[in-house]
């Protein structure tokens, strides 16, 4: 049995320990917005929050988040990543999607270090988060404009 | 209005099947189990609008006032849900916080894709362009009858009603309704002829052309957006399949003791391309794979490394080909000409590499048989799984959801994993609902690839230096060859999409040709965003940059002079030239190239800045970017298409190579098939070009101009012609 803090949410999983949290999120607990890409930590793809640090769900095994509190796009109503949110949509940055989720949530946990990040820092916060439909351009002006927004507010 | 068809080059044949394959007959009024409705029934996170009033097969307004558009198209990231809605919005005077977006069910008879015949499918960035009359009439039917029961009902004349923003009013008497409250009188009325409707003059549009949000874009980055891979169904099993180490080898047998002891692990089935593992879950299934040992039969496999494959292009290159086009004559102006040129260019195999690897969930009963996918190519996949389960095509219903990505990926020539699906369902006789996942891995290694190619161009240059003689030869195999397509795209011998791009150049040049070597490799290939464009636009502009340094000239002034009857092509170019200040100085170590290409009926010209750095490094500092793609429905979603293209081009160009050895891929993951990450993008500004025409493609066009630009730019900055992709200074 481990035990697991999700979203606010405590969970006692009869899973194994072994297997990656992107898949008991997925599988065991039906929170599918975290995606699957390349299952070696390649992709971003399936980032959630742990410990206020954005990590690649694919490559933890449940045993290791044992007793700590996940973020997932479901549960993030932060403030920050409510105007992250909101600049993405004002934006557009969206294609395929497929990716955003992970997106979002590097570049909340990014502004919650970095308040007002220079492209070069956005550049390395962000350069695990691949995106195949290639919205960078917009993610670099939605990360700005979430500074922006959060500096304003 | 040009007289030119909107037809797209690639796919203009798709009317004309290839034998092989009988399209199946849409039986109306056969509907699998439609009131249970799935995830993918309301794809775009809208509710299903309990609506009485369905003009058409692609409106349906409710009580609730809900517009439901339904959209033929997958969007796979380009927008087109958006776009399609957009039309009917339009003519329908709705407003856009009401309508909502689902995706069609597979019918060829009523969601045919108007460019391709009697086939339902997406891709040849052809959404827009097949749909933008069907559309606009599809709303302006459903507006009139909306008008006309206004109308009646409040005994006025229906010139006298008005609608606006979803309102139908009467001035005269200031009566209003909303559409929800017309929608039963509406149904009860007969349906005009779609044909003779009037539409909008484009000077009263209010959504075309003007911006219009994404109806996509909450549901996605909240994470509620439903693709293939977040399907969920009582019961359901996710299946792995182990696949041969090289194409062409088979299952010999198999041992599946230890994967049956791990635990979920459900069943293990062998199917005809490898043996399933089906589990409670994926985690499970995968390690049921890692446990699973197979035996295969490799004596008809694939066995040539690319070197080997090289080499064979390379000697077929020294023999004339199949000719896919001939003016004048090549041979002797070139034996005539004042100097003479000539380079040969080297393009690998590319993987798709959308985010979303493949994946299918197929439902098999005795009965019916139920697809879920990022569905791309419905009827031939519904006439394939139909005939693969032994059921008539209208017993499959495909649930089409959003794709992760695909680029080209999921509408396969073979219907590859999607009857692998069904393959798995159909093996355990379909006692449950079936998740066929493809790891990264899968996907990478699965084959589909562009094919490599290896084109010759040699040319002869006057005394002026302009060009007097051309010669392009390209070998590489044939997309179409053995896809349900072969018979219509296939002519004399020439794979139409294998030369697109170098057979229609757009340069005066009196004596031309261009000929083709298509070989039969054991490597599967397919269609990649833009096509046979991927490749000749890279040949055919590259090797003009050179002549016009040959010719001691700017390549801008060069283009231009040879393109005198060519007006849509001379304006992209302009264009981007004088966004870009084309000739101005740059700062110290920054140069520029440029290149202009057409595909999918739309043009594109693009300047990129480069700097080179030390150690054969170089940084991608600015792309700009002009487009003219006809009148434009939404002119964010072609920005973010020409930025997106430029991305995905880039990938290819400075990465993008999948590679044999012995038969076996050699790369498997994005560590050794790496994708553009955020620090290598440039910055992007697209220039869209004013116009009045039919509108024509944009999830294309911008990939295949952003390789050869960048080379140019290259050969600008250094001295050195790179003719081998993906590209890498000395």
């Amino acid at each position: 049995m481990t035990r697991i803090e999700v979203n606010g949410k405590v969970h006692d999983l009869e899973v194994d320990p072994d297997t990656p949290l992107l898949w008991v999120l997925r599988d065991h607990l039906g929170l599918t917005g975290t995606k699957y890409g390349c299952g070696m930590g390649l992709c971003g793809a399936c980032t959630v929050i742990l410990d206020g640090a954005a990590v690649r769900a694919c490559s933890i095994p449940l045993s290791a988040v044992s007793g700590k509190a996940v973020t997932t796009i479901e549960g993030l109503e932060s403030r920050v990543g409510r105007v992250v949110m909101d600049a993405w949509e004002r934006l557009e940055v969206v294609q395929c999607g497929y990716c955003q989720p992970g997106q979002v949530l590097a570049a909340t946990a990014l502004l919650e270090r970095h308040s007002r990040p220079t492209d070069e820092e956005i550049n390395t916060a962000m350069a695990g988060n691949v995106c195949r439909c290639g919205t960078y351009v917009r993610i670099r002006a939605a990360v700005h404009a979430a500074a922006k927004a959060l500096a304003g507010a | 209005m040009s007289e030119k068809p909107i037809v797209n080059v690639s796919r203009r044949r798709f009317l004309k099947l290839g034998t092989g394959l009988t399209l199946a007959v849409y039986l109306p009024g056969v509907s699998l189990r439609a009131e249970e409705s799935g995830p993918g029934r309301t794809v775009a996170g809208g509710p299903r609008a309990a609506g009485p009033f369905e003009p058409n097969a692609f409106v349906r307004v409710g009580a609730d006032d809900t517009v439901t558009v339904i959209a033929k198209h997958l969007e796979m990231g380009q927008g087109s849900h958006t776009g399609l809605a957009t039309l009917v919005a339009e003519e329908l005077d709705a407003a856009w916080h009401q309508v909502v977006i689902e995706g069609a069910p597979a019918d060829a008879k009523r969601y045919n894709n108007l460019l391709w015949g009697p086939v339902q499918g997406t891709g040849g960035s052809t959404a827009i362009a097949n749909s933008f009359d069907q559309m606009r009439r599809a709303g302006a039917t459903a507006r009139a009858m909306l008008v006309r029961a206004a109308a009646e009902a409040w005994g006025v004349p229906a010139g006298e009603v008005t609608v606006r923003a979803g309102v139908v009013m009467h001035t005269g008497s200031g009566r209003k309704a909303t559409f929800g409250e017309l929608a039963l009188a509406a149904a009860r009325l007969e349906v005009p002829d779609a044909e003779t409707v009037r539409l909008k003059d484009p000077k009263d549009f209010v959504f075309i052309g003007k911006h219009v949000p994404r109806k996509d874009t909450r549901p996605k980055i909240e994470g509620r957006a439903t693709f293939t891979l977040d399907v969920r169904l009582p019961e359901m099993l996710t299946a792995l399949v182990a696949h041969p180490p090289r194409f062409g080898a088979t299952v010999k047998g198999f041992d599946a003791t230890r994967a049956r002891a791990v635990k979920g692990v459900v069943d293990v089935v062998a199917i005809p391309t490898g043996v399933a593992v089906l589990a409670t879950d994926f985690w499970a299934a995968r390690n049921g794979r890692e446990a699973l040992a197979v035996d295969w039969d490799e004596s008809r496999a694939f066995r040539l490394g690319s070197a080997e494959i090289l080499e064979e292009l390379r000697r077929l290159a020294g023999r004339p080909g199949v000719v896919a086009r001939r003016d004048g004559d090549a041979e002797s102006a070139l034996a005539g000409a004042a100097r003479t040129l000539e380079a040969s260019f080297e393009f690998p195999y590319l993987a798709h590499a959308a985010l979303e690897p493949m994946d299918c969930v197929v439902h098999l009963r005795p009965d019916a048989c139920e697809v879920w996918n990022g569905e791309q190519f419905q009827t031939i996949d519904q006439q394939r799984v139909a005939e693969l389960v032994g059921l008539a095509p209208e017993r499959v219903t495909i649930h089409m959801l959003y794709a992760g990505g695909s680029f080209g990926r999921r509408a396969n020539p073979q219907s590859d994993f999607v009857i692998e699906a069904a393959s798995i369902a159909k093996a355990i006789g379909g006692r449950a609902p079936v998740k066929l996942v493809w790891t990264r891995e899968d996907d990478m290694r699965a084959g589909y690839y562009r094919p490599a190619f290896y084109h010759v161009l040699r040319a002869g240059l006057g005394a002026d230096g302009r060009p007097l003689a051309w010669s392009h030869r390209l070998v590489g195999q044939s997309i179409m060859a053995g896809s349900p397509f072969e018979g219509g795209m296939v002519k004399d011998g020439v794979d139409q999409t294998s030369v697109e791009g170098a057979s229609n150049l757009p340069y005066a040049i009196a004596n031309l040709r261009v000929d083709l070597h298509s070989p039969v490799l054991g490597v599967p290939v397919q269609w990649w965003r833009s096509v046979g464009s991927t490749h000749t636009a890279f040949a055919t502009e590259t090797f003009l940059d050179e002549l016009a340094h040959a010719a001691g000239q700017d390549p801008l002034q060069y283009r231009l002079a040879l393109l005198s009857g060519r007006p849509r092509h001379r304006g992209v170019l302009e264009l981007a030239a004088r966004a870009a200040a084309w000739g101005d100085p740059l700062p110290a170590g920054r140069a520029r190239g440029l290149a202009l290409h057409e595909s999918f009926n739309s043009y594109v010209a693009q300047v990129v800045e480069v700097t080179p750095r030390e150690g054969g490094r170089f940084s991608v500092d600015r792309v700009v970017c002009a487009v003219d793609c006809g009148l434009v429905v939404n002119p964010d979603i072609v920005r973010a298409q020409m930025e997106g293209g430029i991305a995905y081009g880039l990938a290819a160009a400075l990465h993008g190579a999948i590679t044999l050895k012995d038969g076996v891929v050699e790369q498997s993951n994005f560590h050794d098939y790496p994708p553009l990450r955020l620090p290598e993008m440039p910055a992007v500004e697209v220039h869209i070009v004013e116009s009045a025409e039919k509108p024509t493609g944009v999830g294309e066009p911008a990939v295949p101009v952003i390789a050869p630009a960048l080379a140019n730019a290259l050969f600008a900055a250094t001295g050195q012609r790179l003719r081998r992709l993906p590209l890498r200074l000395a």
